[in-house]
């Protein structure tokens, strides 16, 4: 029996039990897209993260006070952290050529007003840097003036949510706004940005570093974001940073300087084993729909014993009968398995363009393994009913038992 | 030629054993028509399914154009099924999802042959229990008798050299079940042998040789001529 032959024996066979092979392939498809969708939708996740941080520029360090990597000896002097400073980062500047920018970063929070309107409001710390290396724009008036680290000018750069609550309609620039007890002149207001790993740009006020500092009592910068020229440089840089404040800290490395990438894999391994969380519970429902082939083969068998003793009286060998329900069950979980990679592929290109931050397309490996895995499932589960019915003992098959 | 020596066939029911067939010796030459019959549980439908090796004698020996066959495996089993028996049954078993043509072709389909060849076989096959006309049609489109016929044409159609047919007007009216015997004795006179299990006395009258059994044994045996 050539191989057309027993698809079309098959063919016959799922058609004649129109509602029972839709009911199994709508199993198998629902677990096969859920793989697809799910893993798709990780990936998006993925994707989604990549792309903020890569958004940043792949050549940034970020510098925090503290070290988060811990040693085996346990701290002989206290271990106590030095604050981080502005003279840090002038030292940083001045001695490592390969930083290319370089932004100090103080984060506050604290109530902003102007007229009777108030607002709790995140304040930013900073230089005029912080604009190129955060890749910030500015929509109206100038971002923060290019003076001396040290000098704190009372001017203040503000977003635009910030812009809307305080102001209304009203132009703010060269408007007086309190920030706690301080008076600061705003002089720019920021481009819409929207969130910004973590932070919603679009409803902080960014005042000089130093401004900042005094205002919120601090004695150390939050973070120091350095731009360096270019990416291949970038774990020399980060060297030569820890060398530098490791020298001013009385030879303690009391900082922890984190790279672009470093950030980004822990994100990608966390996503990753996302992906990886979801593809597992959609391998689930993949394996309960093998199981609902295996339920309709074994109640097609049983239903059609004498068909099976008919078969071997015409001189089918118990192989031929095993062929005939095995490519019955492999074609119904490969029908199934197509169908759901297109449940998968439409809904992931729904997800996709209902979200298009989300860059939502199944990957490669999820769809060949759901793929293959359909098709397992028929031939695996497949077996035991094909078996079943290969064995029969054609006199009894014939009687119906 | 069918050989049968001391043939037993013995099931186990439960801590029983149920002797359907005892000491049955037959012959049946080439060509016979031949009329099994007897009472309910007389073993009669099991010396059939022996002799259309869809079952294998406990004990004893049965000869097929000289070989034995009793005791083959079942691939081989299934082999001489497919090339030298045709089975005609009492409720046609016919598969309900083909129509008339793609049940003659079935065993044809199951033996691998090629499609140029079964198309012919079977346009052949149908013509000569005359339901040309009906190839398109699926079992619930035909009437008893005509499934009958397309049963018996699946049975003839790999060109066997034994035809065994168990209760074949079984289920038929008389009219029906008459042509059917009709049908089957032409099939006979154009060389092929016949073995009909049947209750129906008037059909066991027009075989040429009658054995009867009573509890699995021979009552009384016609013999061949």
């Amino acid at each position: 029996m050539s191989l057309g032959d027993l698809m079309a024996f098959a063919w016959r066979a799922l058609r004649g039990h129109r509602l029972r092979t839709i009911l199994t392939l709508l199993g198998m498809s629902i677990g096969v897209g859920a793989v697809v969708l799910l893993t798709a939708l990780g990936e998006g996740a993925r994707g989604y993260v990549t792309n903020e941080f890569m958004a940043l520029g792949s050549n940034l360090l970020i510098v925090l006070p503290g070290k988060t990597e811990t040693t085996g000896n346990a701290p002989i002097l206290g271990g106590t952290i030095r604050p981080m400073t502005l003279e840090d980062c002038e030292a940083i500047q001045r001695r490592v050529p390969r930083v290319r920018r370089l932004a100090p970063l103080s984060v506050g929070s604290a109530r902003v007003g102007y007229g009777e309107r108030r607002r709790e409001v995140t304040v930013l710390g900073s230089t005029p840097e912080l604009l190129p290396v955060r890749h910030l724009e500015i929509a109206v008036g100038r971002f923060l003036p290019d003076v001396d680290l040290d000098r704190g000018a009372p001017v203040a750069v503000i977003g635009r949510t910030v812009q809307e609550e305080l102001f209304g309609g009203a132009n703010p620039l060269g408007q007086p706004i309190r920030i706690g007890d301080w008076r600061f002149r705003v002089v720019g207001v920021m481009a819409a940005k929207g969130q910004s790993l973590g932070l919603n740009m679009d409803d902080v006020v960014i005042v000089p570093v130093t401004s900042s500092m005094r205002l919120f009592n601090q004695p150390s910068l939050f973070r120091i974001l350095i731009e360096v020229g270019a990416h291949s440089e970038i774990d020399q840089a980060r060297r030569e940073v820890l060398g530098v404040l490791r020298e001013r800290h009385e030879g303690e490395e009391d900082v922890t300087v984190l790279t672009q990438d470093s950030v980004l894999g822990a994100f990608d391994r966390i996503l990753g084993a996302l992906t990886l969380a979801l593809a597992g519970i959609a391998a689930i429902s993949l394996s309960v729909a093998g199981i609902g082939i295996m339920n309709v083969m074994l109640v097609s068998v049983s239903e059609r014993t004498p068909e099976v003793g008919l078969l071997k009286a015409l001189g089918a060998p118990p192989r031929q009968i095993l062929k005939v329900f095995l490519v019955e069950a492999v074609m119904l979980s490969a029908a199934g398995g197509l169908l759901g990679l297109l449940i998968g592929y439409l809904g992931s290109s729904i997800l996709s363009r209902a979200f298009p931050a989300l860059p939502a397309h199944p990957p490669a490996w999820a769809v060949s393994a759901a793929v293959i895995v359909s098709l397992l499932a028929g031939g695996l589960f497949g077996v035991l009913p094909a078996r079943r019915a290969a064995r029969l003992d054609p006199v009894l098959a014939l009687a119906g038992r | 030629m069918i050989e049968l020596r001391g043939l037993t066939r013995h099931f186990r029911v439960g801590d029983q054993t149920v002797r359907a067939l005892q000491d049955v010796s037959l012959t049946i030459p080439d060509g016979d028509y031949l009329a099994l019959m007897g009472p309910s549980g007389s073993g009669k439908s099991t010396l059939l399914h022996i002799l259309g090796c869809l079952d294998r004698p406990t004990g004893g020996m049965y000869a097929l154009d000289g070989r034995e066959v009793g005791s083959l495996p079942e691939n081989e089993l299934a082999a001489v099924r497919s090339r030298k028996i045709g089975f005609v049954f009492q409720f046609f078993h016919l598969v309900p999802r083909l129509t008339a043509a793609e049940n003659v072709e079935l065993p044809m389909v199951l033996a691998g042959m090629r499609p140029a060849e079964r198309r012919a076989r079977m346009t052949k096959a149908l013509a000569a229990v005359g339901l040309t006309d009906r190839a398109a049609h699926r079992p619930d489109q035909l009437s008893g008798g005509q499934r009958q016929r397309v049963a018996i044409a699946r049975a003839t159609v790999m060109g066997p050299s034994i035809l065994l047919a168990d209760e074949p007007t079984g289920n038929l009216d008389r009219a029906s079940g008459h042509e059917i015997i009709e049908l089957l004795e032409r099939m006979n006179g154009g060389g092929l042998t016949l073995v009909v299990v049947t209750h129906d006395p008037e059909v066991g009258q027009r075989a040429r040789h009658i054995l009867k059994l009573v509890d699995g044994r021979i009552a009384s045996d016609g013999g061949s001529p």
